[in-house]
């Protein structure tokens, strides 16, 4: 394994406790501590100069604010200072490796940034008279270009807000379509076991009944099963492909022509399209609906947690059905369709949201499409999933992987077979990556395995930095297997904090700051 | 390609070591027939200056709110947001970090998180906040489903003034999860009788303040009608900044209080990105949908944060969770959390007086034009205009003279009828001069 370029360091520990002084402050060199803005900040500062209106007499009516407020303010500096201190308790992209399977935690470019920030789109209003927005229609008429060209599909609707939003908008285009013919009686949704806690949650909360699927040995979805789960009141099929073990669905077109067949409607989980993009065209496989997550495959960025983007595409059959607004193309040039039952959108399910959509996030993805293009866009594909591949066959000997047998795509997952008789856990190893200078891979997903660790390198790392990387995680194995176990049980050791114990957090919640109640004065 | 930092050597020496001789052999379980072998008909890559300039000129045929006088609002609101505040979202590790899942290492998002909670919390006036929602209509749908998750019952009562898109959003949603939604019909002069609507049937009253027409609401009648009647007072809001000036949801009986987040510290995005808020009672904390942070303590006793009660959450307990949402809109609420960090309260209320100021001035000019009236009797920074004939042709003519002068009530809900309605929006970033230009523009146009 290449060791080059490693650091030449030594771990400086002792018994788990860092071999220098405890310091007065809590501080650590540049690992720096910092308080509650309502610890540090106070009520009669303000960052922002905002000149006071002269007098005026008010329209606020009976309706003045008397309820107490406690909103301590920072000067600029303090708060610089502030954000600046917690941003470096963050691992990000940017800081390193970011394997997290099924996240696709790949390179956040800057010129995407850059460009959403034009005032010509961060700077206009989704009501200002459309007149006056002609580029913006037009943008979201060429990711809409790219985004059918690239799955085949007949229609898209870009307004859902993240991956989830656009599952619960397929699922409403398929519930109104059966609605449409007559059919909704269909009160089942089919979903396999290795689905994204999303998928039940989605078809769930519109009222199906969720009936689950269970894999075959080799990691993916078998006909016969869904054959037999099949019947009259199944209204559709939810399914992730690739799937979440990281495996192509191989008999995904059988599996599509038996739920038409069946009178139900396929829809697809578009979690892991970044492995597909330019390889196949999803129409091809007989999909009627599937979400697309920008900030996975179109590398807008993931922000600690949102804001996403979850247009969805669909089939001819369910292309009816899309969302308002909905941009129509006419002889007049574009027209945003805003209300049900207009023109263009007579057959509309409704509105996922207010206004049209995540513009920020069209920006950012079109600006990825277009510095990729056609070619990059395959070879991006391509380089995850030959990354993927080179991280199983580089780990194979030392850790467990199921489902070896077939190519992965975009993910390599392991199980914790490999662990057996160490006494540690796939969460000690986590936690022992971060030591390393990692952000951990996702464990315990997919459920479907016991332990799961799955790792994601996307096409965003180099060979050497792969190979580092593997370099840790075979060093972390063979120290496991040969029961070194305080580097794991106390992992991580140096973060900005040790192990957090999450069980007491959900005890007894607290949730907001609360000024503490003053002490008593202590006798001197 | 420069994102792509593999060789072509790198790719052969990988290849060798996974043991097959091309990339294809990866793809193997895509079946044959449907594999494409051609590149998608779509352009080639392009270098960043190609990329900015294409880009550049689509952004260039639009009209940005700062080049002119703008008085634009319903749901949307264009502020002053600091420099700090940009700056400080594209730290990488903020930017290009995941969901806490690892705290240790994402103890910066979850501090913050932390944070915004708490100030969501003190602004709405309620006991509990969670860490943000995708935007105010559907953080208002989410309330909708809680309360009928609390109350047992299904059916909600929506008021005649919310904003017709929210009422969308959530009817929309109601109708595929099979519940019931009663809307009245909108009272742009405010004081619409709600209370005489609410009976035993319902399970939540959603009621806006400042409504659409900008009419501030007295929430407390309201409030003691929904829950003599077993149901629950949930508020909205579409303008956070209104609330450092009036009395907030959670001093007037608020149960559940859904709002926009946007015009604290985010920028217009034709719509979006923007941050939902969500706040509630303490009793209520698991029903709760989204995410939450929570206090609690590393191996060696040191204060850290977590997110918490995640077994509400879809990844947990799939098709019993609270929600099916597994995100909220984190960079968004960072973005608020550290506008409002900035302002504290002195600045918030600043804020509020200098919108209300704007606001009122501009009333005044207009409601002095001949032909047209001021509806409202309270409002905060927007108010409704009437004028003589469609106001969307007055919007249009407007626009023609250079002044983006509000949203004809008409594009929100076209069947209602009110089409001599126009939503004006007036915040500190208008000024004097700007308002001055509307009242000229309009007496010409009228």
């Amino acid at each position: 394994m290449n060791r080059e370029g490693r650091g030449a360091t030594t771990p400086h520990i002792v018994g788990g406790v860092s071999a220098g002084p405890v310091t007065f402050t809590g501080n650590r060199g540049l690992d720096l501590e910092e308080g509650l803005i309502f610890e540090i900040g106070r009520t009669e500062v303000t960052g922002v100069d905002i000149a006071e209106p002269a007098p005026f007499k008010d329209r606020l009516g009976s309706h003045v604010r008397t309820a107490p407020l406690e909103l301590p303010g920072l000067s600029e500096p303090e708060a610089m200072r502030h954000y600046v201190r917690l941003s470096r308790m963050n691992y990000g992209i940017d800081s390193g490796l970011f394997p997290l399977g099924s996240c696709t935690m790949k390179h956040n470019p800057r010129l995407n940034e850059k460009m959403a920030r034009l005032p010509g789109f961060a700077d206009i209003h989704p009501l200002q008279p459309l007149s006056t927005v002609p580029g913006a229609l037009e943008l979201m008429a060429e990711l809409s270009r790219y985004l059918l060209e690239l799955t085949g599909m007949k229609a898209v609707a870009l307004t859902p807000k993240a991956g989830a939003h656009g599952e619960l908008c397929g699922m409403m285009a398929i519930k109104a379509a059966h609605e449409a013919q007559g059919n909704g009686d269909r009160h089942v949704v089919l979903v396999p076991e290795s689905a994204h806690g999303t998928n039940p949650a989605t078809a769930a909360l519109i009222g199906y009944e969720v009936r689950s699927i269970p894999a075959r040995a080799d990691g993916t979805v078998d006909p016969a099963a869904v054959k037999a789960a099949l019947g009259p009141e199944v209204a559709a099929l939810m399914l992730t492909n690739p799937n979440t073990c990281g495996l192509f669905e191989r008999d995904v077109v059988a599996i599509a022509e038996a739920v038409h067949e069946a009178g139900a409607y396929f829809y697809s989980d578009g979690a892991n399209f970044n492995a597909i993009l330019g390889k196949v065209r999803i129409a091809d496989l007989g999909v009627d609906a599937m979400h697309i997550n920008l900030h996975k495959t179109f590398s807008t960025p993931h922000g600690g947690g949102g804001p996403g983007a979850g247009p969805v595409v669909l089939s001819q059959a369910l292309a009816p059905f899309a969302p308002v607004p909905a941009l129509v193309a006419t002889a007049d040039g574009l027209v945003l369709v805003e209300d049900e039952g207009a023109a263009g959108a007579e057959q509309a399910l409704g509105r996922m949201s207010a206004f049209h959509g995540q513009m920020g996030m069209f920006v950012r993805a079109l600006s990825w499409m277009l510095s990729h293009g056609a070619d990059g866009m395959r070879q991006a594909s391509e380089d995850a999933v030959l990354s993927a591949n080179y991280v199983r066959a580089c780990l194979m000997d030392v850790m467990s992987a199921p489902f070896a047998e077939r190519p992965a795509m975009h993910e390599a997952l392991f199980d914790d077979t490999w662990l057996a008789g160490t006494g540690l856990s796939t969460l000690d190893v986590a936690k022992a990556l971060i030591d390393e200078g990692y952000h951990p891979m996702t464990v315990y997903f997919p459920l479907v395995v016991h332990g799961a660790m799955l790792i994601e390198p996307t096409e965003s790392e180099s060979k050497a930095s792969l190979d580092l990387f593997l370099g840790a995680l075979r060093d972390l194995a063979m120290a496991a297997k040969a029961g070194d176990k305080e580097r794991f049980l106390g992992a991580p050791h140096y973060a900005p904090r040790r192990r957090l114990d999450e069980t007491r957090a959900a005890r007894a919640p607290v949730l907001r700051w609360v000024r503490p109640e003053p002490l008593p004065n202590a006798a001197e | 390609m420069r994102y792509l930092p593999l060789t072509p050597d790198d790719r052969a020496e990988m290849l060798a070591r996974i043991g097959v001789p091309s990339v294809d052999n990866l793809f193997a379980d895509i079946p044959a027939a449907q594999r494409e072998h051609e590149l998608p008909r779509l352009p080639l890559h392009k270098s960043e200056l190609e990329v900015e300039r294409a880009l550049s000129r689509l952004a260039a045929k639009n009209v940005p709110a700062g080049a002119v006088p703008f008085f634009v609002g319903a749901g949307a609101y264009r502020h002053h947001v600091p420099a700090s505040v940009d700056h400080l979202i594209q730290r990488s590790e903020f930017l290009t970090s995941y969901t806490p899942y690892q705290p240790e290492i994402a103890q910066g998002t979850l501090q913050y998180l932390f944070e915004f909670q708490t100030q969501v919390a003190e602004l709405t006036g309620m006991e509990v906040a969670n860490a943000s929602m995708y935007d105010g209509s559907t953080a208002a749908a989410e309330a909708v489903l809680m309360a009928h998750r609390v109350t047992r019952r299904r059916k909600a009562l929506l008021a005649g003034n919310l904003h017709p898109h929210y009422r969308a959003t959530i009817e929309t949603v109601s109708r595929y999860a099979a519940d019931e939604v009663v809307a009245l019909a909108p009272v742009p002069t405010g004081g619409e009788d709600i209370i005489a609507a609410i009976d035993a049937g319902c399970s939540c009253v959603v009621v806006q303040s400042p409504d659409v027409f900008g009419n501030i609401v007295d929430l407390k009648p309201i409030a003691e009608a929904a829950h003599k009647a077993g149901a629950l007072l949930i508020a909205v809001f579409t303008e956070a900044v209104s609330l450092g000036l009036i009395e907030p949801p959670g001093a007037q009986g608020a149960d559940i209080v859904a709002g926009e987040g946007q015009s604290i510290g985010n920028a217009l995005n034709f719509g979006g990105p923007y941050v939902g808020l969500f706040a509630t009672r303490q009793k209520f904390v698991r029903q709760m949908p989204g995410r939450l942070a929570g206090e609690t303590v590393d191996a060696e006793g040191r204060r850290g944060f977590v997110l918490t009660l995640s077994t509400r959450e879809q990844h947990i307990r799939r098709e019993k969770a609270t929600s099916n949402i597994c995100t909220n809109s984190g960079l968004c609420a960072l973005a608020f959390t550290i506008h409002m960090s900035l302002l504290g309260q002195t600045g918030l209320i600043r804020l509020a007086r200098a919108n209300h100021a704007a606001a009122c001035d501009l009333a005044d000019r207009l409601a002095a034009v001949p032909g047209a009236s001021v509806l409202n009797d309270t409002f905060f920074n927007e108010f409704t205009l009437c004028v003589p004939g469609k106001a969307s042709d007055v919007v249009e003519k407007l626009a023609a003279k250079g002044i983006l002068g509000g949203v004809p009530y008409s594009r929100l809900a076209p069947k209602s009828g009110l089409d001599d309605l126009i939503l004006v929006a007036a915040t500190e970033t208008t000024t004097e001069d700007d308002r001055a230009a509307y009242a000229a523009a309009l007496k010409e146009v009228l």
